[in-house]
């Protein structure tokens, strides 16, 4: 102590920490500062997608329709022959009803061009469902084709020289015309969530990729919950601790960890090629994300039945009660609202899935919705994944449109998830 | 928790032998992604007309579609694929060796591989083969040496091209369109240049060397996804895109069409054959499956229909380059009455 004295004068404590103050608030100023800029940074690449995609992406939740008396002419569709007839020509008829002046063939068929090729079909339906209207007028309101959607949402640039464009001068007159009428509305889109995949964009809709997707998640919740917990409990209360299950505790870390596009491989070499399965089955397609999701279960599981205090197990067992009513009476009720809350994160990434499902042919052109989990269907990220390389222009919005509807159901899953734990679970 | 499990394995043994056993009453196709879209159309189509349970399509690319079609005969296996070049000897090898012995080869039309840009580009672009390769071969002769590609500006290449950067956005490797533009574009150009003209070089190396695209910058592997390339080429008047015909088709307005060797990418320049980049289209089916799979002969009857291949037809106006009246009607004779494709 006395050498203190003898050296040169040190600085006392106090006065080290005011020298070094500035310094501190320097750096504490400085961390919030860069905590704040990568969170705007974050905030604004987030806002650019999700605005970019809401920029191009409404558009597709409105179609333009048009409006038509038809007179469903018995010469053209006699009620014998149904379910064939001529029905694009009455659909064609009823329009050049209201463009006077149009009677060349060639005119005729550029008119009929207006209305999508789906009109025709509607039209077929209607009558076979009800042939009792063949011979009077009704009123129908159909989608028009692509291009002309286009137009009325000010999507082709009526500036081009016609060379150029989809749509010639005399198409566009006869549409305006028909605007000035009243005939052309602009209603929600009803047909992207009632539809069926399909090449024409006016017709194309998400219900298989939908209902695809829907099945696809339940196969994989219905493998990967209860196999999930199933070994989350073994591992976590009955496994004895050592290096086998050291090892299996590694492996299932490591294996939450592998890219998706392996265990889709996996899936083309066993669930197709040993065991025959059908390509392109949602079935197929929610084992493969079973496989996927099993892991990220396993480990929400662990953590959550980690998270139930030692005291509960003791009481449990010090009144009698043996292993397995512990478990299932006590530690697991306890432990569900974390259980849940990691199995709705973990069906979330399955749904959002992309590369598993094209090995397994997941990415077909299917124009019906599937009933059953064994038919063949599309998901919708694939569903996204094969609209973005349509060459029609409406598929550009429709694209757009798709990821919304799935970013959506993403937001909707984690909102569940932290509701789940907010409300369910217990803090010790 | 062990009877959990036992009921999930169960459950899922249970669902195996059902997808095996349970009979495939639509017809599924696989192959080219640049048949794809007609394919598509075809089947819905017939699925309207019909009211036949929709065929299943998928997009596999030739190569891939090829050997799942080749896997064999039956219900597990496909009926249809489609392909953006004929099929190879040893494709066919595989399908022999796995009882696929009676196929029936259609071609049904072509695509042009079209070189497009902005029409902001107020240029009047016309470049032979040759300058193609000068612009986007790996190496290239300089002064009669074989060297790496030096070139950056259009006007180092020829002095009436504008003096602007060679930024050119293609397919990638694992592409058949890449594939069909280096065989068609790029090895003939290759073979244009005097050097290799003069050289007395075999094809062997013209395969080796001429093949390769740059990886300096000036060509942008932009990824299969032909939209996003005309969206970059909108942005940058200057750059170029390369892509199936019928995405230039659809964006006329926005895009037009670089003349190769004088001749613009048109419908009837590519099915003449003036235009030098356009490839024939094909599909294949099993005959063993004609008859056996419901609808499969009426689904092909719809893809021969006039309606569907005659000039003006649906698949025109999908981008199909159509065959002329003759072959059109040859194809349809040898398609409909399953004639078998000769061994090769």
């Amino acid at each position: 102590m006395t050498d203190i004295a003898a050296g040169p004068r040190r600085l006392s404590s106090t006065e080290t920490v005011r020298a070094g103050l500035g310094r501190r608030k320097r750096h504490q100023i400085m961390l919030q500062g860069l905590g704040l800029a990568a969170i705007s940074f974050a905030f604004l690449m987030l806002a650019t997608l999700v605005g970019s995609l809401v920029m191009t992406g409404h558009k597709a939740f409105t179609q333009t329709h048009i409006t038509l008396d038809v007179y469903v002419d018995p010469a053209e569709i006699p009620a014998a022959g149904l379910p064939r007839g001529g029905f694009r020509d009455v659909m064609t008829a009823a329009l050049a009803e209201r463009i006077p002046g149009v009677e060349s063939r060639a005119e005729l068929r550029a008119l009929g061009a207006i209305l999508s090729n789906g009109a025709q079909f509607m039209l077929r339906d209607r009558i076979v469902a009800d042939p009792s209207l063949i011979g009077q007028t009704i009123t129908m309101r159909v989608p028009v084709s692509d291009p002309y959607d286009q137009l009325k949402k000010g999507l082709i640039d009526r500036e081009t020289p016609e060379a150029f464009r989809r749509v010639k001068d005399q198409e566009i007159a006869w549409f305006d015309t028909l605007m000035a009428q009243g005939a052309i509305t602009e209603p929600f889109n009803w047909a992207l969530f009632r539809n069926a995949d399909s090449r024409f964009p006016e017709l194309a809709g998400l219900k298989g990729a939908l209902i695809g997707s829907a099945w696809a998640l339940l196969v994989c919740f219905l493998i990967s919950f209860p196999l999930g917990i199933g070994a989350a409990i073994y591992l976590e209360e009955f496994a004895p601790k050592n290096r086998v299950s050291d090892l299996i505790e590694v492996n299932i870390n490591n294996l939450a960890a592998v890219p998706s596009v392996v265990f889709g491989l996996l899936a083309l070499a066993v669930f197709l090629g040993w065991f025959g399965m059908q390509r392109s089955a949602p079935f197929v397609g929610g084992l493969t994300l079973a496989l996927m999701t099993m892991p990220t279960i396993i480990i929400a599981t662990r953590a959550a039945l980690k998270a139930v205090p030692p005291s509960i197990r003791e009481a449990a067992l010090g009144v009698g009660a043996s292993r397995h009513q512990v478990v299932f009476g006590h530690v697991l009720p306890l432990a569900m609202p974390g259980i849940l809350t990691g199995t709705i994160i973990g069906l979330a990434q399955a749904l959002g899935e992309t590369a598993p499902l094209l090995l397994i042919g997941m990415n077909a052109f299917i124009t019906s919705a599937p009933s059953t989990p064994f038919d063949s269907a599309t998901a919708l990220p694939t569903q996204i994944f094969i609209w973005a390389d349509s060459p029609e222009r409406g598929f550009v919005s429709r694209t757009s449109a798709a990821i919304l509807v799935l970013l959506t159901f993403l937001v909707v899953m984690n909102a569940l998830a932290i509701f789940l734990r907010n409300r369910f679970e217990r803090k010790w | 928790m062990s009877r959990i499990k036992v009921t999930a394995s169960a459950l899922a043994i249970a669902a195996v032998s059902a997808t095996a056993a349970s009979a495939r009453d639509e017809i599924r196709i696989v192959g080219s992604s640049t048949v794809f879209p007609y394919t598509q159309a075809v089947s819905e189509q017939f699925a309207n007309n019909t009211g036949a349970p929709s065929p299943i399509v998928e997009s596999t690319g030739t190569g891939g579609g090829m050997k799942i079609f080749c896997g064999g005969i039956g219900e597990g296996h496909p009926d249809i694929t489609g392909a953006s070049r004929a099929m190879t000897v040893s494709e066919y090898e595989l399908c022999t060796q796995n009882g696929v012995t009676d196929i029936s080869e259609a071609m049904i039309g072509y695509d042009g591989l079209s070189m497009a840009i902005s029409r902001s580009n107020s240029f009047d672009w016309d470049v032979s083969l040759g300058e193609v390769f000068l612009a986007l071969g790996a190496q290239v002769p300089v002064n009669g040496e074989w060297v790496d590609n030096p070139f950056k500006k259009w006007s180092e290449i020829d002095s009436r091209l504008p003096d602007v950067n060679i930024v050119v956005l293609g397919p990638p490797p694992t592409s058949g369109t890449r594939d069909a533009f280096v065989e068609l574009a790029m090895h003939a150009g290759c073979k244009e240049l005097a050097y290799v003209k003069d050289g007395g070089f075999d094809s062997a190396w013209v395969n080796e060397n001429c093949s390769r695209m740059r990886t300096d910058g000036p060509f942008i592997e932009a990824g299969e996804n032909d939209n996003l390339i005309v969206q970059r080429l909108e942005s940058d008047p200057n750059a170029m895109g390369i892509f199936g015909y019928s995405f230039l088709y659809e964006n006329l307005d926005k895009l037009k069409g670089v003349k190769l060797a004088g001749v613009d990418p048109e419908f009837d320049t590519i099915a003449d054959g003036s235009y030098p980049v356009s490839r024939p289209l094909f599909f294949y089916v099993k005959n063993a499956h004609r008859g056996v799979i419901p609808n499969l002969q009426e689904f092909i009857e719809e893809y021969m229909s006039d309606d569907a291949l005659e000039p003006g037809g649906y698949l025109t106006e999908r981008g199909l380059v159509p065959l002329d009246a003759e072959s059109r009607a040859a194809l349809q004779d040898s398609v409909l009455n399953a004639k078998s494709m000769d061994a090769k």
